[in-house]
């Protein structure tokens, strides 16, 4: 394979559609400018949305409350389960209630700043905007924030930003505005408003003369493959962190929705961002099925540090200060214990790789509260963070009050994901992708409490403007059934897939395939990457691929549940993924946020980005072959700011 | 410092489908480590019941960290095992010994059938929430988030309430299968925060009948809060009777019109 081959190309497709104007006005031109659905035309429109987590379960109830017919899936037993409920820390909006300089031009700023200049500056300012709106409509939902002894909102700071815009429900944060959602779209589910498909998994996409028609699903409790009709079809499925194996992602968290409607010709957007998030419980052993995160919010009392010395074998306690490191504080001043993500996670790779690391295995760094608890008292500490204590003692079996954590970074997050325009649609007309399914607000980076910012801005504020825009022209016109024959045809293909998983008749588990899997992909394509090993990746994926295809062994059968088919089904896109992302990761050449090539750095080991050659979205289409894809680019200019260098020191 | 385990013999519940008859089927784990958590512990069986052609043990699960509400299991007759305020899914081996003898069954309610094998069917808790279980504020209406001043101890008590993960702990715990725990700590929620207000009473009664069309009735023995993983409060059922009477009361003009 040589670079040749890849150069880019550019795509009629790929026009962002971001209005003209003033960067604070192209939100109000386009909804100034959007078409409309009367109210009573509206039940005349069927829309499908597929996940329920905060971008599904929030544009699917607000679809609904509008008029529209809509039919919501979900995977899981009940709406309520999406992982969007494990994010702990809080989210982010530029409300600037502690009146420390906040604003949503400083928001907009630090996302763009925080996702290395590799984020569409129109939808990153339209995020920054309707975060306000966010908090509104949340706490008007009962979602029970952190309050004041006066009553109103608290706020906390969090990586990447120098203000408090923070706000949090303790450390469940992302539970508490899934409950939110969920309950809102149960009130629309009571009412007829939302007819929900639960253990019902999208297995594949329906293209009809160059729109989705609908989708094919299969039902997790019978194993029937059948077909539903629409006239927009929303993805809000969610990211592809488990490609890893291990991550901080749901067990059944995949990335089958988001590529099956690759396959069909929805472009896929730099898949090689991924987030690697710096404060997760070290693996402890080789039977882990996956790491559990610890809030990043304890980043703001708790001090990062590994011993100086390599050979250290004192109990964390009594190392005197002299003799530890806390090298974000050194390496990074003013930022210190909050420097983001990307920077955090390297910076303690690097002194693990150099033997400080800590703990059994010496796989991980320091956390330490001992002086938070000097400072604050015992009492403070645990009203903060009292449950993640708890939960750490759970899993590691230590007490952070009294012995540091041990953390270790893990994957967390995909930045890349469905390349979108500004109305969130695919390149396939009438599939919108959205929250983390898509690719668009995070750049390279996304920073600490924005992804709840972001799956509930595209659900509740953004989506319900742009569908109608696309909705609009479709009035009174047909639109094709499902016993149209391409459904028939794409229904045929899904069973025979299945029916494929079970008649190899191997060996190995999916489990099994997944893990070694996950392994190239994290030593090849995870914190740090570089040309030979992305090379050793891309020819080592197709052939273990290939042993899947002749050894895989799935017991049971097709009819009723089997959740090892399931996973079959899954890990076989995993790998299809798995080939894009690494081939995404040699041809940017550069490194930026999470994207960090050894071969391109500072001379203090911080990431260099190429902003002549690189400084756009690389957006992959499906060529019929996991390992043929085509590269398109999207150019990304900007606006207001000036491309720089980010800085945390 | 890990250990590891030796000689666990499990005893795991297996059932076709939702009519089919059920039995245990006995295994045997030679060794494992006691850093494991008890659900790598069953994926370790499975690999094992997959590498003998036969088909893997069916239970829920999801985020593995306690929040999602997915995991469930009965662990030696108690809902999620032996580990105060900690469901299956961060319950670890090293709350076990060696030699141990491991009962696993799925949660036991007529308002759960089981589905397969240790998965079971909780939507009747989905029809209580939708009935009422929500604040009615359609997007785009809401008001500044800082109009509503909240007192921190009813925002900490809402969210003490909350916290709830709809597990279904509280109802497989119970003698009578009653799902108060369970529906008390939303109205609790709901009810103490000034939003709520507005349907506060419309809300216990629509939720309290939905329950009651599913659940047993509750008789006070407190098994719900000792099982939550959450730590639920009892306090939340008087709450709930509370608004429930006086709903009764309040609503009465309108109900003596049907």
């Amino acid at each position: 394979m040589t670079m040749l081959e890849d150069r880019s190309t550019t795509n009629a497709k790929l026009n962002s559609k971001v209005p003209t104007g003033a960067l604070a006005d192209k939100w109000d031109t386009f909804k100034a400018n959007a078409k409309l659905v009367n109210p009573n035309n509206k039940r005349k429109f069927k829309v499908i949305v597929v996940g329920t987590g905060l971008a599904g379960a929030s544009a699917a109830a607000t679809l609904a409350e509008l008029g529209y017919q809509v039919d919501a899936f979900t995977f899981h037993d009940s709406a309520r389960r999406a992982h969007s409920i494990a994010a702990q820390g809080g989210i982010n909006a530029a409300k600037n209630y502690q009146g420390d300089g906040d604003s949503v031009s400083r928001l907009f700023t630090d996302t763009i700043k925080g996702g290395d200049f590799r984020s569409r500056e129109g939808n990153v300012y339209r995020l920054a905007q309707v975060s306000v709106n966010i908090i509104d409509q949340m706490v008007a939902q009962g979602v029970p924030f952190a309050r004041e002894y006066g009553g109103l909102l608290d706020n906390r700071s969090f990586g990447g930003a120098q203000v408090s815009r923070t706000f949090y429900a303790r450390g469940q944060t992302g539970q508490q505005l899934l409950l939110g959602a969920y309950q809102q779209l149960s009130r629309q589910i009571g009412s007829g408003g939302v007819r929900l498909f639960n253990r019902c998994e999208l297995v594949d996409i329906v293209v009809i003369d160059g729109r989705a028609a609908g989708i094919v699903t299969r039902d997790l409790l019978t194993g029937q493959v059948t077909s539903h009709a629409a006239h927009a079809v929303v993805l809000a499925t969610g990211g592809y962190g488990n490609v890893y194996f291990l991550s901080t992602n749901a067990m059944n968290c995949n990335v089958t929705a988001a590529w099956r409607a690759h396959r069909r010709g929805a472009y896929f957007a730099n898949p090689c961002y991924t987030q690697i998030h710096p404060t997760c419980i070290p693996q402890a052993d080789e039977t882990q099925s996956k790491l559990t995160l610890m809030s990043e919010s304890l980043r703001n009392d708790g001090r990062v540090w590994v011993p100086k010395n390599a050979d250290e074998t004192r109990p964390a306690h009594q190392i005197p200060d002299e003799d530890r490191d806390y090298y974000l504080e050194r390496l990074y001043p003013s930022y210190g214990n909050l420097a983001p993500r990307d920077i955090s996670s390297r910076a303690a790779k690097r002194l693990v790789d150099k033997g400080q690391g800590v703990g059994p295995l010496k796989n991980g760094v320091y956390l330490d509260f001992s002086a938070a608890i000097n400072r604050l008292g015992r009492n403070v500490v645990e009203e903060r963070y009292g449950n993640l204590f708890e939960m750490y003692e759970r899993i590691a079996g230590e007490n952070p009050y009294e012995v540091p954590m041990r953390i270790y970074p893990a994957t967390h997050y995909t930045m890349g994901g469905l390349w979108v325009d500004y109305e969130l649609q695919t390149t396939i007309p009438g599939l919108y992708a959205a929250g983390e399914a898509n690719f668009s607000d995070h750049g390279a980076n996304r920073l600490g409490a924005s992804a709840l910012m972001q799956g509930l801005a595209d659900g509740y504020f953004v989506l319900p403007y742009t569908i109608s825009n696309g909705l609009a022209p479709l009035l009174n016109k047909s639109v094709p059934g499902t016993d149209h024959p391409e459904f028939k045809r794409v229904e045929a293909e899904a069973r025979d897939r299945y029916q494929a998983y079970l008649n190899v008749k191997g060996t190995r588990s999916p489990d099994y395939f997944h893990r070694e899997l996950g392994k190239i992909i994290w030593d090849y394509c995870g914190m740090e990457r570089d040309r030979n090993g992305l090379e050793k990746a891309i020819s080592e994926i197709p052939a273990l691929y290939d042993e899947f295809k002749k050894d895989l062994r799935v017991t049971g059968t097709g009819e009723g549940v089997n959740q090892t088919l399931e996973k079959a089904g899954r890990v076989d896109d995993f790998f299809q993924l798995g080939m894009l992302m690494c081939k995404d990761a040699l041809t940017r050449e550069e490194s930026a946020g999470g994207h960090f090539r050894v071969e391109y750095q500072t001379a203090e080991g911080e990431a260099q980005r190429d902003d002549e050659n690189f400084c756009h979205v690389a957006a992959w289409e499906w060529t019929g072959d996991a390992n043929n894809a085509t590269r398109h680019e999207e150019q990304l200019s900007f606006e207001t700011l000036q491309l720089a260098t980010r800085s945390y020191k | 410092m890990s250990h590891t385990l030796k000689n666990l013999t499990v005893k795991v519940w297996r059932q076709d489908g939702p009519t089919a008859k059920g039995d245990f089927e006995t295994h045997v784990i030679d060794s494992i480590t006691d850093e494991a958590s008890f659900l790598e512990m069953l994926d370790v069986l499975n690999e094992r019941l997959i590498s003998q052609g036969k088909e893997a043990v069916v239970f829920d699960h999801d985020c593995r960290e306690g929040i999602c509400g997915t995991c469930s299991l009965m662990i030696n007759g108690q809902a999620h095992g032996p580990q105060r305020a900690t469901t299956t899914c961060q319950l670890h081996m090293r709350s076990f010994k060696s030699n141990d003898t491991i009962v696993i069954e799925p949660w036991r309610a007529g308002a759960f059938p089981i589905v397969k094998d240790l998965m079971v069917d909780r939507s009747a808790f989905d029809r209580i929430v939708e009935s009422g279980g929500y604040i009615t504020s359609p997007t785009g209406g809401a008001p500044d988030a800082n109009l509503i001043p909240v007192p921190k101890p009813v925002a900490d008590a809402a969210m003490d309430s909350a916290a709830c993960i709809g597990c279904g702990a509280c109802v497989a715990a119970c003698p009578n299968g009653a799902a108060n725990l369970f529906v008390g700590a939303k109205i609790a929620h709901l009810n103490l925060l000034p939003q709520g207000q507005a349907e506060r009473y419309k809300r216990a009664e629509a939720m309290v009948d939905t329950m009651d069309e599913h659940f047993g009735s509750c008789t006070n023995h407190g098994e719900c809060s000792a099982a939550c993983p959450k730590e639920i409060s009892l306090d939340v059922i008087a709450l709930m009777n509370k608004d429930y009477r006086s709903a009764k009361f309040k609503n009465r003009k309108e109900l003596s019109r049907n």
